[in-house]
């Protein structure tokens, strides 16, 4: 059965797409640019982080591009003064919920939280910051889990259960508290099911997961959104 | 009735101070104390990091010696890694470090302390400052920010940065080597800051006889002196072993292991200020207090290694009885000797082929669940302590900062001072300001010693024997 093609205007520009494609893809794919923090090419979407929010005419919501399908007739909005205040304050909230210091982080440079804010025009927090004290996780012989620095985006998370099939990352708690385990929430050295691949430390935006003794900049793999693209077609 | 006089902030020193001075019944001056009233905190909030981000956090205690801490911090990491690292490591570690301390040596001496030596302890206050210099005698403030640069320039060569070099400097080594282009460019400037430097000293040992006055007032006491030398008892900024001299000259503690330190170093707490009050071991508290930094740094080497600094090494010394010189005064000459090795230095370290080498880093696991690193940072000897779980997580962090060291000192200086020239009857801005070109000479660094946050200042306030506040100044 043929797929069924559906027409929509994004920022002005009429472009067509299958019906089960998101707004991000298609946006991506007419280089219409929608900021992205936890979506990566090849992992199923979230719409966790709400960096990628758009507007669509007539609705008052907004939608978050990487997990919402286009219809037919859909007039989407990626750039608007609303979206510009909105993703800028998702940043600020980002920073103030753990503890980011750039100036410190192995991700300095390299980090795409940062990047954003930069984009946004962020140089300052204006909520108070909630300053963690999680402990670090510096058990594996290879990799450090700083949560500190975590954002949530789970991309560790999808990245270990959908491409290396091991699932050996996962959530604990909820909202502020939520934190990334190994297992059964053990330390990282102890997890059975880990087979040290690496691939949680290439996909993590922020200084959260790295190999120990690297920086961000020396071990960011710029090819990873194709490789797991790439192995999750085979 | 006696009183207390508190100058509250302090000015023109890098860090927020006051001094308070105690009058008797009678009106004189009992006793001063300097008071450093900030917290900050790097020595817990580094508890839960791992050891390899302790150059980058506590290089951010101090915005003009940031190359000090990280240096030290990376000694201590090497000595967690337990490496040793690559020579051309270490020359390159050491030009960065000879960068550091002609920027601050230069910052001391002509941003901070050349207003008051130049237009006078009395002149307008609102003119008694840089800009003021830039107007009076505006070649030598240009020559003064230009050897700041000169400083800052050897850093940015390096590291790419001139403030907070922390990816550059790794545990085990350094990250990128010196390219040919970059040194020449540093070796086309030597001579311009040699000459600066050359032309400097020679102006403030003309200007002596008429500072005699300060010479003779400033802290000048006997005390121990502490520093780290040569093998052969020379001048030494970034290895070395510690020497311990008595105020006769006489060497009382030689060769000492730097991370042994806490075999002879004691560090006592007063309710009163924020930095602590490191003391000579055998001696006990407060009979052991030391000083540290330039002055006492000339005061225990025999040499210095470089010719013209050695020549000058000589005239220094000449100051005072057996090699000893003791007036705090004297730190400022001791500031420009040090300038003229560290110039010569650099330019031995410049010619030096082996620094375009590659080898720039020794690779190790952690190995040591504790480390030390230490060197004589511009204002004395800096000592960066660490202690790590088996993961090579910081557990406990001792920093024992050039200015604690002095604290001591720097408590007798003042009293020393406030009892020449304060008049408990009377106060007056130019009998304060003297109080204050004390605490310049010893050139604290006050956001370094308590590891705090806030801008500068100093003042001072006067309390009669009962604790009341009867006077107080302030800008």
């Amino acid at each position: 059965m043929s797929q069924k093609t559906v027409r929509l205007v994004i920022d002005g520009k009429e472009v067509h797409a299958a019906e089960d494609e998101t707004i991000l893809k298609v946006a991506l794919e007419n280089e219409i640019d929608i900021p992205t923090m936890c979506y990566l090419e090849g992992l199923s979407g979230l719409g966790g982080c709400r960096l990628c929010l758009v507007e669509a005419k007539g609705m008052s919501k907004l939608f978050p591009a990487c997990t919402t399908p286009v219809s037919n007739g859909m007039e989407i909005t990626t750039n608007s003064e609303r979206l510009l205040k909105h993703r800028k304050k998702v940043i600020e909230l980002l920073l103030s919920e753990r503890t980011h210091i750039c100036s410190v982080c192995v991700a300095n440079g390299s980090c795409e939280l940062q990047e954003m804010a930069t984009r946004f025009g962020v140089d300052h927090v204006p909520v108070v910051r909630r300053w963690t004290g999680f402990e670090l996780d510096m058990s594996h012989e290879r990799f450090v889990i700083d949560r500190n620095r975590c954002i949530l985006c789970t991309r560790c998370i999808r990245v270990c259960d959908e491409i290396e099939g091991v699932h050996t990352l996962d959530l604990k708690m909820r909202g502020k508290d939520a934190q990334v385990i190994m297992d059964l929430d053990e330390p990282w050295a102890s997890s059975y099911s880990c087979t040290s691949c690496s691939k949680c430390s290439a996909v993590c935006p922020v200084g959260a997961i790295y190999i120990k003794g690297k920086s961000l900049a020396e071990t960011k793999n710029r090819a990873l959104p194709e490789f797991v693209f790439e192995r999750r077609k085979r | 009735m006696s009183k207390e006089i508190v100058i509250d902030p302090i000015t023109r020193i890098e860090g927020h101070a006051k001094v308070t001075i105690h009058l008797a019944d009678d009106g004189t001056v009992q006793e001063a104390r300097f008071h450093v009233e900030i917290f900050r905190g790097f020595e817990k909030f580094c508890e839960g990091r791992p050891f390899y981000e302790m150059p980058s956090i506590t290089s951010r205690i101090c915005g003009i010696c940031p190359v000090s801490h990280l240096l030290a911090s990376a000694k201590a990491c090497d000595d967690m890694l337990s490496v040793s690292i690559p020579r051309t490591a270490t020359q390159l570690r050491r030009l960065m470090h000879m960068g550091q301390i002609i920027q601050s040596h230069a910052l001391s001496f002509f941003h901070l302390s050349s207003p008051d030596i130049l237009l006078g302890m009395d002149a307008d206050p609102s003119k008694r400052n840089i800009f003021g210099l830039i107007d009076k005698y505006p070649d030598l403030a240009r020559q003064g920010i230009r050897l700041r640069r000169f400083g800052q320039v050897i850093i940015e060569s390096l590291s790419s940065k001139r403030i907070h070099s922390s990816s550059w400097l790794l545990p085990g080594g350094i990250s990128t080597p010196l390219s040919r282009d970059k040194a020449q460019r540093l070796l086309a400037q030597m001579p311009e800051a040699l000459d600066i430097t050359l032309k400097t000293t020679e102006m403030f040992k003309k200007s002596l006889p008429k500072l005699m006055p300060e010479v003779e007032d400033f802290g000048n006491f006997p005390s121990y002196y502490m520093g780290l030398v040569t093998p052969d008892g020379g001048l030494e900024h970034y290895d070395g072993k510690i020497r311990i001299v008595d105020p006769k000259g006489k060497i009382v503690s030689d060769y000492l292991d730097p991370s042994r330190y806490t075999e002879y170093i004691g560090e006592a707490t007063e309710s009163w200020s924020y930095m602590k009050f490191p003391y000579y071991k055998p001696l006990g508290y407060p009979d052991g207090a030391y000083r540290v930094g330039p002055l006492a740094r000339l005061n225990i080497v025999s040499h210095c290694g470089t010719p013209l600094a050695d020549e000058e090494l000589k005239e220094f010394k000449k100051l005072g009885k057996n090699g000893i010189v003791q007036s705090s005064f004297l730190y400022h000459y001791a500031r420009l000797v040090e300038l003229l090795f560290c110039i010569e230095r650099t330019k031995e370290l410049l010619e030096d082929s082996e620094i375009f080498e590659n080898d720039i880093q020794s690779k190790a696991s952690f190995n040591r669940r504790e480390g030390v690193g230490v060197l004589e940072a511009p204002r004395g000897t800096l000592f960066h302590h660490y202690k790590a779980n088996g993961e090579g997580i910081i557990t406990g962090v001792n920093l024992i900062i050039a200015t604690a060291h002095n604290n001591l000192a720097f408590n007798k200086a003042v009293t020393q001072v406030a009892r020449r020239y304060v008049d408990g009857h009377r106060l007056n801005e130019g009998m304060l300001n003297r109080v204050e070109v004390m605490v310049r000479a010893l050139d604290p660094c006050l956001s370094c010693s308590t590891h705090m946050w806030r801008n500068m200042p100093l003042s001072i306030v006067l309390h009669d024997s009962r604790g009341n506040v009867l006077d107080k100044i302030r800008r």
